[in-house]
């Protein structure tokens, strides 16, 4: 029972970073139509430049905000100069620079930042709670995670529900050519998705980087995890990514804790999980959308 | 929808379609000499011209091992299977449309297999039924996956391979008995045979060391691969995978079962990819984790990209760039003062910003590219001298 309570625990806490990440992925769909596979390098530089922050001997919060700051100003240059000239075209041509930015940005970390493991620190205590006798797997710093990850998405829905910026963003979503005759700025309101996605996504990977070791290709199981979740909720819905990411974070950590040497089919129990959905619902469990061309 | 290079394409093919409707199709289609139009001094008949660029490639690849050192012929293994691997790729990407960044992972079944049957105890088979076996198994993985991977496109394709490409090493970590987990097998490289001793002595008299055998061995596999898939491109097969690639609709109203056709294509290029890890697994003579990650996939799709998709030329290219440029800029990187493990990131660097810079400028590629100039300018010089005819 124990273990299970605490298997348990563990899958949600990894489930709403997974859950992050996966609403990075799909505002970032939803407005331009791209799988921005670069995400997960993109919050490994900018977790990077937190950690020179914190050597330097600045506290973890400023760290924290510098590095969302320069994911923010990240995601806006690299709309606005990159992916920009090939936004509408094939499809194909868009993964594919985005995989090129992907290993670019890694590449540069590791030579500025050097390809070896450091110890990336964690703003609050390691330690379980105990009750009674018996130490559950929830941490000071798993709430916290929780608490970020909450309030994150309580913003976004802010945002998104009650300001004019974000019925201007959701309007170029839905209709581009629409959102532009009715006055909207829709070049800018994609560089504000993307520079947004990317503040989201670099603080799924200062999240996950707090506590353990952090290297240029950290995030990379994160990528798929999170592209998972977004699948899982049909790419188009925040809601959708939200619960895909806690579904993915509970079902991989009862396999990680339940089978023996389960740590190395955790990789594979993502592919499986994906093949599953996409031959059953290519859509997702949450699609919006019924009809999609193959 | 999704075909690689169709702006560059489009543009050539507004400019020409006036001019020569024939030529305009001919650009975004044809895959081998085909495209240097009527004087041609080739044989007309595709097998026997295509039988006649092996002849002479082979004559062209004995010559280039035995005038390189050493060290250039261990290079020249590598892009080897670099080259059968890219090869499959860009028959699925380019001809087929289908992105793959499961490919490394696929090259590690080839790998693997081949590991295993070397390292048995006493006389292991040779080496034809090995890598027949090899390919054999990767075929069936990659047939699992294409049937997957048939119903799905674009951006959902990469991310389930890229799911592959993350998931499957990690079938090593946990089966760590038979395949010896972070460590990976040591590869027994079979010695080379007497004929091949008595050959390299007729040819050249350099010694027939075990690397040139390894060479040797990686350039024949590599040639049989190039000819039957310049076969195959040529044939109904890869002309139905072109008209899936290009119109899904107008294809399946003539009759063409789209899911099939993506299977096969899937099902083609994992058999490449199968070779081409068994290929590695001896020239590298070690099958480990470590060397079918991420990058391996990504470096593969940087080779077919640069060199043109669809263009088994460009496949060759782009892998003699993996091999030759990664010395070169590393060593670059030293020059500029930057650490050792810092200037072997450079090379991903590159490929990275490659990557970025082709798409957004070339989309066709290195070859591609150069072939619609050249389309261009013939187009032009016809239609000049129609009008000089005409006036």
């Amino acid at each position: 029972m124990q273990q299970f309570v605490n298997v348990t625990l563990s899958g949600l806490i990894q489930g709403s970073v997974f859950a992050a990440f996966a609403l990075a992925l799909v505002l970032i769909w939803r407005s331009t139509r791209i799988v921005n596979f670069a995400q997960g390098s993109m919050a490994a530089a900018t977790a990077f430049i937190a950690l020179a922050l914190i050597h330097s001997g600045q506290s973890y919060w400023l760290a924290l905000v510098v590095a969302l700051a320069a994911g923010f100003v990240l995601g806006a240059v690299v709309e606005r100069v990159i992916v920009r000239p090939v936004e509408g075209g094939p499809e194909l041509n868009a993964v594919i620079v985005t995989l090129g930015l992907f290993v670019a940005i890694q590449a540069l970390i590791a030579i500025v930042a050097g390809s070896e493991f450091q110890s990336f620190p964690a703003p609050f205590g390691l330690k379980g709670f105990t009750f009674g006798s018996t130490t559950v797997a929830l941490t000071p710093n798993s709430v916290f995670i929780l608490v970020a990850v909450l309030i994150t998405m309580l913003l976004l829905v802010g945002l998104f529900r009650f300001t004019r910026v974000g019925l201007a963003m959701r309007a170029s979503a839905f209709g581009q050519e629409v959102a532009r005759l009715l006055g909207v700025r829709v070049g800018r309101m994609l560089t504000l998705g993307w520079a947004l996605a990317a503040v989201v996504g670099s603080l799924s990977g200062l999240l996950i980087a707090g506590g353990g070791l952090v290297y240029p290709a950290y995030m990379d199981s994160l990528i798929v995890f999170g592209f998972v979740a977004a699948i899982l909720g049909g790419l188009d819905s925040p809601v959708g990514a939200i619960v895909g990411g806690l579904l993915l974070g509970l079902a991989l950590s009862y396999v990680s804790g339940y089978i023996p040497r389960g740590s190395g089919l955790v990789n594979l129990a993502a592919l499986i999980i994906l093949m599953v959905v996409l031959l059953v619902r290519p859509g997702g469990l949450f699609s919006s959308t019924t009809a999609r061309r193959a | 929808m999704s075909e690689p290079h169709t702006p560059a394409a489009a543009r050539a093919g507004e400019e020409l379609i006036e001019e020569a409707p024939f030529t305009a199709t001919a650009a975004a289609n044809v895959s081998s000499a085909q495209a240097t139009g009527g004087r041609s001094f080739l044989p007309k008949s595709t097998l026997l011209r295509h039988l006649l660029v092996l002849v002479i490639s082979a004559v062209g690849a004995v010559i280039l091992l035995e005038i390189t050192d050493p060290f250039t012929n261990s290079q020249l293994a590598s892009l080897t299977y670099y080259a059968i691997a890219a090869g499959g790729l860009t028959v699925l990407t380019g001809m087929n449309g289908q992105i793959s960044l499961g490919h490394g992972a696929l090259m590690a079944v080839g790998a693997y297999t081949t590991a295993l049957m070397l390292g048995v105890d006493g006389e292991p088979l040779p080496l034809p039924v090995i890598f027949l076996v090899s390919i054999a198994l990767t075929t069936v993985v990659g047939a699992l996956v294409g049937v997957a991977a048939a119903r799905l496109h674009g951006p959902y394709l990469a991310g389930a391979t890229l799911a592959l490409a993350v998931g499957l090493p990690g079938l090593a970590l946990y089966f760590r008995d038979t395949l010896g987990g972070e460590q990976g097998l040591r590869v027994r490289a079979p010695q080379p045979p007497e004929s091949f001793r008595n050959f390299i002595a007729w040819v050249s008299g350099n010694p027939a060391s075990s690397t040139k055998w390894l060479a040797y061995v990686g350039t024949i596999c590599l040639l049989i691969t190039f000819f039957l898939l310049a076969n195959l491109v040529r044939s109904r097969i890869g002309r139905t995978w072109r008209a899936v690639r290009d119109q899904e609709v107008a294809a399946e109203l003539a009759g063409i079962n789209l899911g099939a056709w993506r299977v096969l294509a899937f099902v083609v290029s994992a058999a490449c990819a199968g070779l081409a890890g068994a290929v590695l697994a001896l020239v590298v003579r070690l099958a480990a984790p470590s060397a079918f990650t991420l990058v391996l996939s990504l470096s593969l799709l940087t080779a077919i990209v640069i060199g043109g998709l669809g263009s088994l030329l460009g496949a060759l290219l782009g892998s003699a760039l993996l091999v030759f440029l990664p010395p070169f800029v590393t060593n670059l990187g030293g020059d500029f003062g930057l650490s050792q493990t810092g200037a072997a990131q450079l090379a991903p660097f590159v490929y990275g910003v490659v990557l970025i810079v082709v798409m957004i400028f070339a989309p066709a590629g290195f070859v591609g590219t150069i072939r619609l100039r050249l389309m261009t300018a013939r187009a032009k010089r016809a239609a000049a001298v129609r009008s000089s005819d005409g006036g």
